[in-house]
C-alpha cells in the first residue's frame, strides 16, 4: 500500500483538532486578557466541526497509513464521547479559569490537543500508536494538572502525576517490547492472528500481558495502580479533575479492549483471572475508602476508582455484550461525572473554595436548582433508577450474569449498595441541614449550558436508553 | 568478537546507569549519563545502526545532556540526600523482580525472526536511506504524532515554568 491522499480523509478529525489547538496558540497572543472566552468558544467551534467530520466518516471502515491507524465505528463512537467531554471541559472551564486567575489560552490548545491523544489512542491499529496516542495525551494532562502555578497542590499533583505516568509509560513500552519479541510485529490485528495460531506457550507472553495491564490500568486508575488518583484529582483545578476523570478513562478503556480483545483475544483463558482479581480489587477499595473522604473531589476520585472497578467487568465479559455495556457505561459515566463536578465548580467562587463536602451544607435552602441537579447525579453515580447511571450499571452486571460469573455482578451490586451511603450523604448534607452562611455561586451562560446538558442526558438516558443503546450495538468492535 | 563487545557495552550501561542514580553530586551524575549514552551508540554500531549510533550521539550526549548539565551547574543544586526508608525495601523488591524476569526470559523463545533490515539489505541501500524510508513510509503517522507531542511538552514546560503574572 502506497500513500495516497485518500488516506487524510480518515484522520481529517485529528488534523483538524491539532490545526485548531495551534491556531488557539496563535490567537492568544492578540486576544485581549478580559476576552479569553472567545478562545473557549473557538475551541468548541472546533470540536463541533471535528465532531461533523467524524460523523461523516461514521460508517466507513478503513485500515490507513500502513495500519497505523484504524477507522470503525467503535473508534468513532470514542470519539464522539471525547469530543463531548472536551467540549463540556471546556464550557464549565471558562468562569473557573477566570476566578482562579488562570485564564491562559494554552489551556484550551491543550484540551483540543489531549483530545487528538485520545483520538489516535481509540483509532490505534498498532502498539506504537497506542503509546504515542498515550503519551500525547497525558503530557498535555501533567500540564494542565499545573495550571494553578501559585497553588502548590497543584504543582505537586502535575509533579507527581508526571513522575507515576512516565513510570508506569516505561512498564507499558517493555510490555509492548517484549511482545514484538515474541510475535515480530506491533500491528494489533497481526498479533491477533499470531496468538490465535501460537497458544500461550512463553512465559514471557505472560509478563507483557502484565505490564501492559500495569500500563493501562494506571491509566484508567485501577487498584493498585490507582495511588496517584486522589492526590492529583485534589490538587488539579477542578475543570481538568473533571476532564481527566472521564475523557483519558474512556480512551484508556477503549484501548485497552482493543488490544485484550483484537491483540491477545486468544489467550483470554490467561489474562481474564488477573483482570477479575484487580476489578474486585478496584471495587473494593474505591468504594469503601470514598466513605471516609470528607473533601469533594478527594471523594470523586474514590468514586472514579470504583467506577473504574464496574467497567473492567465489561472487558472481563467481552464479546458483544461486554463491549456494548462498556460502551454504554463509559459515555454514561462522563455526563454524570462532567454533571458533579460541575455543580463543584459552581460553588468555587471569591474566598469560597467549595471543595469540602461540608460547603455544601443546606444548599437545597439557598439553591434549590444546583442542589437537585447535584441530587440526580449523585443519584446517578450511586445507579438509582430513573437516572442513566442504574442503566449503565444494569448492562455491565447483566453481562457479567450471563459469561456465567455470577458472583462478580453480585459483588458489584453490593458494593453499589456501599457507594450509596457516600453519594447519599453529600444530598443529605444538602437537604438535612441547615446553612451555616449564604452561597454566591458561579453561574454563567457556559457553565449552566454545561449542567443543562448534563442534566437532560442522565435523565432522558435514564428514562430512554434505547438510542444509545442502538448506537452502542452498531458500534461494537468486531473481532475477525 | 561482537558477543564480547555487546557484553562490554552493555556491562557498561548497567553499571554507568547505577551510577547516575546513585551518585550524590548531579554532575557525577550527568557525567555517568553520558558515558552511558556513549555505550548505548555503541550497541547500535553492534546491531548495523550506524545511524541512530550517530543520532544517539548528536541528540542524547550532545544536545540533550548538555542543557542538563547547564540546567544542574546554573541551579547549583543543593547535594541531597536522596535515598529513604524504603531504600532496603526497594532494594529487596528489585533483586526479586530481576530474577524472576531472569529466570522468565531464559525460558522465552523468541519468535520474531529475522526482521526485512538484513545487514545485506542495509548495505545496498544505505544505512540513513533505510531509516528514512521507514520513517517516511510505515512510520509517518506515528512520526507526525511524536512531533504533536514535542509540541506539547516544549508549549507544556514553558507554561509551567514561566513567571506567574500579577494582574
Amino acid at each position: 500500500m502506497n500513500f495516497s491522499w485518500i488516506q487524510l480523509v480518515a484522520i481529517a478529525p485529528e488534523i483538524v483538532l491539532t490545526i485548531g489547538a495551534c491556531a488557539l496558540l496563535l490567537f492568544d497572543l492578540v486576544i485581549p486578557r478580559d476576552q479569553k472566552d472567545k478562545l473557549g468558544y473557538f475551541a468548541v467551534g472546533i470540536l463541533i466541526v471535528a465532531c461533523y467530520g467524524s460523523w461523516k466518516l461514521a460508517n466507513v471502515e478503513a485500515d490507513v497509513f500502513f495500519g497505523m491507524f484504524t477507522l470503525d465505528p467503535y473508534a468513532t463512537y470514542f470519539k464522539m464521547l471525547v469530543y463531548l467531554a472536551g467540549a463540556l471541559t471546556i464550557l464549565l472551564s471558562m468562569t473557573y479559569l477566570e476566578i482562579e486567575k488562570i485564564h491562559l489560552g494554552e489551556y484550551y490548545g491543550f484540551v483540543l490537543l489531549s483530545t487528538a491523544g485520545m483520538m489516535v489512542m481509540v483509532s490505534a491499529g498498532d502498539l506504537i500508536m497506542v503509546y504515542l496516542g498515550l503519551e500525547l495525551l497525558s503530557i498535555s494532562l501533567y500540564t494542565m494538572a499545573g495550571f494553578k502555578r501559585s497553588e502548590s497542590r497543584s504543582i505537586e499533583a502535575s509533579a507527581k502525576y508526571l513522575i507515576l505516568g512516565s513510570f508506569s509509560s516505561a512498564i507499558l513500552l517493555y510490555g509492548i517490547s517484549i511482545l514484538y519479541g515474541i510475535a515480530g510485529t506491533t500491528n494489533l490485528k497481526a498479533l491477533g492472528t499470531f496468538f490465535a495460531a501460537n497458544p500461550l506457550d512463553n512465559p514471557g507472553l505472560l509478563v507483557s500481558m502484565g505490564f501492559l495491564v500495569v500500563g493501562f490500568g494506571f491509566k484508567v486508575a485501577a487498584v493498585p495502580f490507582h495511588m496517584w488518583t486522589p492526590d492529583v484529582y485534589e490538587g488539579s483545578p477542578t475543570p481538568v479533575t473533571a476532564f481527566m476523570s472521564v475523557a483519558p478513562k474512556a480512551a484508556s478503556f477503549a484501548v485497552f479492549l482493543r488490544v485484550f480483545a483484537e491483540a491477545l483475544g486468544g489467550l483470554k483463558p490467561h489474562w481474564q483471572p488477573i483482570l477479575v482479581t484487580v476489578a474486585v480489587a478496584t471495587m473494593i477499595l474505591g468504594n469503601v475508602v470514598a466513605i471516609v473522604q470528607t473533601n469533594i473531589k478527594r471523594m470523586l476520585a474514590y468514586s472514579s476508582i470504583a467506577h473504574a472497578g464496574y467497567a473492567l467487568i465489561g472487558i472481563i465479559v467481552g464479546g458483544g455484550l461486554g463491549t456494548m455495556s462498556l460502551m454504554l457505561y463509559l459515555m454514561i459515566y462522563a455526563l454524570m461525572n462532567l454533571g458533579a463536578f460541575g455543580v463543584v465548580i459552581l460553588l468555587r467562587k471569591g474566598g469560597m473554595r467549595g471543595e469540602e463536602i461540608s460547603d455544601f451544607t443546606g444548599l437545597a435552602k439557598k439553591n434549590p436548582v444546583a442542589a437537585v441537579i447535584m441530587l440526580i447525579f449523585m443519584f446517578s453515580l450511586a445507579g438509582i433508577p430513573p437516572t442513566a447511571g442504574f442503566v449503565a450499571k444494569f448492562y455491565l452486571f447483566m453481562g457479567a450474569v450471563e459469561a456465567g460469573m455470577v458472583w462478580l455482578a453480585v459483588v458489584g451490586v453490593l458494593l453499589s449498595a456501599v457507594s450509596a451511603y457516600y453519594y447519599l450523604r453529600v444530598v443529605m448534607v444538602m437537604y438535612m441541614r441547615e446553612p451555616s452562611g449564604d452561597f454566591d455561586l458561579a453561574t454563567s451562560p457556559a457553565t449552566s449550558l454545561a449542567l443543562v446538558i448534563t442534566t437532560i442526558a442522565v435523565l432522558f438516558l435514564g428514562l430512554y436508553p434505547a438510542p444509545l443503546i442502538d448506537a452502542t450495538k452498531a458500534a461494537i468492535l468486531q473481532i475477525p | 568478537m561482537a558477543p564480547l563487545l555487546f557484553f562490554y557495552f552493555g556491562g557498561v550501561i548497567v553499571g554507568t546507569a547505577t551510577l547516575v542514580v546513585t551518585l550524590r553530586n548531579p554532575i557525577y551524575s550527568a557525567i555517568s549519563l553520558l558515558v552511558t549514552f556513549f555505550h548505548v551508540a555503541g550497541i547500535f554500531v553492534l546491531l548495523n545502526a550506524e545511524f541512530i549510533a550517530a543520532v544517539q550521539i548528536l541528540v542524547y550526549a550532545g544536545a540533550i545532556l548538555v542543557l542538563y548539565l547547564f540546567v544542574v551547574m546554573l541551579l547549583n543544586l543543593k547535594r541531597e540526600e536522596r535515598y529513604h526508608r524504603q531504600y532496603l525495601v526497594g532494594a529487596f523488591l528489585g533483586v526479586v523482580i530481576l530474577t524472576e524476569l531472569a529466570l522468565i526470559f531464559f525460558r522465552t523463545t523468541f519468535r520474531a525472526g529475522i526482521g526485512p533490515f538484513t545487514p545485506a539489505h542495509l548495505q545496498s541501500v544505505g544505512n540513513t536511506e533505510a531509516v528514512g524510508m521507514a520513517l517516511f513510509t510505515t512510520y509517518l503517522l506515528p512520526f507526525e504524532v511524536a512531533s504533536l507531542i514535542l509540541l506539547v511538552a516544549m508549549v507544556g514546560a514553558i507554561i509551567l515554568a514561566k513567571r506567574v503574572v500579577p494582574r
